[in-house]
């Protein structure tokens, strides 16, 4: 075709329907990535006219288009410095004269403009009639109307975004006429003017306009590019000042206040004004769901079902998905090097333990897409401003912003959040201080992979009380959260942008099926693309550090002398039994792995037919193992299989000392011990270390490593008596320092990543990581050291440190914001 | 006489923004400007902060920055 490529940008104020217009056009060729240097959220797209590729882009929605926030300045530089060939403006035809507040800033900005009057349908059915011929007279552009929802106006739009893009720009462009501002604005006008790069570049109406506002972003582009912009500055300075005394009011007041104006002309020339008033049904819908006494209730109704739908069926979900992923994990175990009677190839046991850190993820994603469904359905239907509005001065007292509620709860404000959608969740939040604070504060929550380590230790110390230190657990985050958000704020965030509350109650829409699994797949995709390999790479790290440097070689010599003696006893038991012929040599080995392979098997089939199909299979595979395994009525097979046992039990046993020895000689082991004389005062030993350090990939391996730590006496003991043994000398007051510290243990590499992404700095990921880590050890140390010091029990302490909480959140609650 | 003490249900007309820079920029872009008639639809569970209806679109603001909107009934 010749041409160069087409560049479409849409842009328009929140909740006019953009995304949806960006979704019907596109189609599924979409991308997310962020603007460079920037966390705004780019979605591009593309689609085909005529045979030729149209690439579209979706600005970030803004009422206005000032230096005032990153979002519109976002906008601003697109539109300035990319060139879209054509900026379709999405406005809400329902509320034309708000709207068109922004589609005279893009006229000024002299953007080739399409209008699309979107949300006709509701237009319509308020009775609101619009002049289209009129309105495109009275703008000089073209104006589509459409209900872009059920599709209708799609194929006009297309077309009339075909013309722009083809058409010269208009000679004449639209001008508003600001009035007495206007003799002001022509003497600006007359120094910029022939000014090399600046009046080549940029409209010289709209870089006018924006000087007289006194906008910093156009100040900033007048020194860059003005041959004498001091000079300039210093003249247009002294316009505002004289306007300001001859008028009493601010020129970017003035000219903000002359928009509405003209806009109200113009929707009075192209609009039918409805019959009569009616009450919109949306505001109905407020009496009831930001009621004072029903709004509550209603709002811990949504959480209850968000909590419900997501985690608690999201977790049922994942018991059918769970099985694939084993399956995956079984498939892997299957074409791996079978393991030695003591030694297991380290080609195996990384790939192993590489799959089951992947797996460990993988398990979430029901639950994710889950959640970012409903989420989806949240943002779109309009609920999510109403749980703004209802909560925003408690989280306001704090600090925080009523936009931090969902990530709130879906960081596991009560128990069982995920702080990796929470943190995603964040980027609504416009102010950017309370932004941060719910960010940092978040991974502080209770997510799910934090629970295991607190059953079990209430399971063991607590077991008097364990309804009680459940709720203590849950509870005592949010009263940890907010006062550290307080503190934040007015420490390490003072410097962050704040910006007003002011927000927009959109009307309530019913969300779109295609929207809400298209956000939801979105972000699936995007937490594994993202996370997964990371999460790769320190699962890696981590294993090097718990398996080298291994054993010495002396050890190595003495557990081989164990197996010797095992296997020497296991020969000298089954002399001249019949089935010993078959289990010399290598075949020992291969029964072991027969034999493991079949008590799996029987464990997972569920009812009679399918253990009977089993039998069938094994046999088929080994009928003298099968004998061996399932000796019946045959004396010697029976002998055979009792001897063996013991083998097989045996080398379980050596498995067990070898890997724990391992893990004590590690690297992680090592920093473990080194640790121990300083986090003794918190009340952790080096095994507590160890677990601690090996769970920064993910929490869920604390429990595991603990497993691997507490050797197991006798066949089939849980963990709860392995720990009890294994650790005499702990008290409650030791397992509530490690809950307390798990509560506050840094964010997971996962969560890491979102934190990095949303603030888009290494630097505030790893405050996140290291902040939580200094408070953790502070409030291990006090409960244990100062629990030990008053004699208290672990009860007595938990009841103090929660009041202690409680006293320190209210104390923050009252504290004046800065 | 300013926004914040306003009780819902009342309607009032917008003479003045008091607020400088940021605030009163937003207020502007968000379509609170002077002339205008708006309405306080009601206050938050909470008390802050308060939801105004101008013109078709409703707006929350927290009671903090209505004090910059001087209006008379
Ligand atoms: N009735 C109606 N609703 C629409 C129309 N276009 C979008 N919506 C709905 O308006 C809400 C906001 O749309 P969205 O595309 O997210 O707006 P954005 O904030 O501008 O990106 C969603 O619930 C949409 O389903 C339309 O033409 N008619
Ligand atoms: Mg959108």
């Amino acid at each position: 075709m010749g041409r160069e490529k087409t560049l479409v940008a849409l842009a328009g104020q929140p909740n006019t329907g953009k995304s949806t217009v960006f979704n019907a056009i596109t189609g599924a060729s979409q991308h997310v990535a962020n603007y460079p240097g920037v966390t705004v959220e780019k979605m591009t797209g593309s689609y085909r006219y005529d045979g030729a590729k149209v690439e579209v882009v979706d600005l970030p929605g803004t009422y206005s288009l000032t230096s005032y926030s990153l979002e519109e300045r976002v906008s601003r530089d697109f539109l300035l410095h990319e060139e879209p060939s054509v900026v379709v403006n999405v406005a809400d035809a329902s509320n034309l004269k708000r709207n068109l507040y922004l589609t005279f800033q893009l006229l000024e900005m002299q953007v080739p403009l399409v209008l699309d009057l979107n949300m006709m349908d509701v237009a319509k059915r308020r009775g609101i009639e619009i002049d289209v011929k009129e309105l495109e007279k009275q703008l000089g552009t073209t104006v589509v109307p459409t209900a872009i929802r059920n599709g209708t106006g799609k194929k006009e739009l297309l077309k009339s975004i075909h013309a722009v893009s083809l058409s010269e720009r208009p000679s004449e462009p639209f001008r508003i006429d600001y009035g007495p501002l206007e003799s002001f604005l022509t003497e600006i006008e007359g120094e910029l003017s022939g000014n090399g790069a600046l009046w080549a570049n940029y409209p010289p109406r709209w870089l006018t306009v924006k000087l007289m506002e006194g906008d910093d972003e156009a100040r900033r582009l007048v020194r860059k590019n003005h041959s004498n912009p001091e000079l300039l500055l210093a003249f247009v300075e002294k316009k505002r000042q004289a306007f300001e005394s001859e008028h009493a009011e601010k020129p970017e007041r003035h000219v903000a206040f002359r928009r509405y104006h003209v806009a109200d002309d113009i929707t009075k020339a192209s609009l039918k004004p409805k019959a009569a008033s009616s009450q919109p049904l949306s505001d109905k819908a407020d009496q009831f769901i930001c009621n004072r006494f029903l709004g509550p209730l209603i709002l811990v109704g949504v959480i209850y079902l968000l909590y419900y739908l997501s985690i608690v069926q999201g977790y049922n979900l994942t018991n059918y998905t769970w099985p694939l992923l084993a399956k995956l994990r079984s498939l892997t175990e299957s074409i791996l090097p079978n393991p030695g009677f003591i030694e297991e190839p380290l080609i195996r046991s990384l790939t192993l333990w590489f799959v089951d850190s992947i797996n460990a993820l993988l398990n979430y994603i029901p639950i994710f897409f889950i959640l970012f469904g409903l989420i989806a359905i949240l943002e779109d239907s309009g609920y999510m401003p109403r749980m703004a509005f209802m909560l925003d001065r408690l989280f306001n007292k704090f600090g925080l912003h009523g936009q931090s509620t969902l990530p709130m709860v879906l960081g596991g404000i009560y128990v069982g959040g995920c702080a990796v959608p929470a943190v995603m969740s964040c980027k609504g939040i416009p102010d950017e201080r309370a932004r941060f604070a719910t960010i940092l504060t978040i991974p502080m929550l209770n997510c799910l992979a934090k629970v295991p380590l607190y059953v079990l230790l209430i399971n063991i110390y607590f077991v008097g009380h364990k309804g009680l230190a459940m709720f203590f657990i849950s509870t005592i985050t949010l009263l940890m959260v907010l006062p550290v958000a307080k503190i934040l704020t007015r420490t390490v965030l003072k410097k962050k942008e704040t910006s007003p509350f002011i927000m927009e109650m959109p009307p309530y829409h019913v969300p779109t099926i295609r929207g809400v699994l298209g956000r939801a797949t979105e972000r699936v995709w995007l937490f594994i693309r993202k996370i997964i390999t990371i999460v790769a790479v320190i699962a890696i790290i981590i294993f090097v550090l718990l398996q080298f440097p291994g054993l010495s070689n002396e050890r190595k010599a003495y557990y081989s002398t164990q197996k010797d003696l095992v296997t020497a006893n296991f020969y000298k038991k089954i002399e001249g039994n019949p089935y010993a012929e078959h289990v010399q040599g290598k075949n020992l080995m291969a029964l072991v792995i027969y034999w493991d392979k079949y008590k799996n098997a029987k464990m997972m089939a569920k009812g009679k037919d399918a253990a009977k199909a089993i039998n069938e299979r094994f046999k088929e595979e080994n009928p003298i193992f099968f004998k061996i395994a399932q000796p019946k009525k045959d004396k010697d097979a029976k002998k055979l299989n009792r001897a063996f046992k013991k083998v097989f039990s045996a080398r379980k046993k050596l498995l067990r000392e070898i890997k724990k020895e391992k893990i004590d000689n590690s690297f992680l082991g090592q920093i473990g011990h080194a640790m121990e004389p300083y986090t003794k005062w918190a009340g952790f030993n080096w095994r507590i270390n160890v677990s601690l350090l090996a769970s920064f990939a993910a929490k869920e391996s604390s429990v595991a490593t603990l497993g691997a730590l507490y050797e197991q006496e006798e066949e089939g003991e849980s963990l709860e008596t392995r720990m009890e043994k294994g650790e005499k000398g702990f008290t409650p007051l030791h397992a509530l320092a490690l809950m307390l510290f798990m509560a506050l243990y840094p964010p997971c590499i996962a969560t890491s990543i979102m934190v990095k992404i949303q603030t888009g700095k290494i630097r505030w990921m790893v405050f996140s990581m290291i902040f939580p880590i200094v408070l953790g050890i502070m409030v291990a140390t006090l409960i244990f050291s100062g629990g030990n010091l008053l004699g208290l029990s672990g009860l007595q302490a938990m009841f103090a440190f929660y009041g202690l909480a409680l006293a320190i959140t209210i104390g923050m609650g009252f504290l004046k914001n800065e | 006489m300013t926004l914040d003490t306003l009780k819902p249900g009342s309607t009032c007309l917008v003479k003045k923004l008091t607020a400088e820079d940021q605030l009163g920029q937003r207020l502007m872009d968000m379509g609170v400007y002077p002339g205008l008639r708006l309405t306080v639809v009601r206050n938050a569970p909470l008390e802050d902060p308060m939801e105004l209806e101008l013109g078709g679109a409703y707006l929350s603001v927290r009671h903090e920055e209505a004090k910059f909107v001087e209006v008379e009934g």
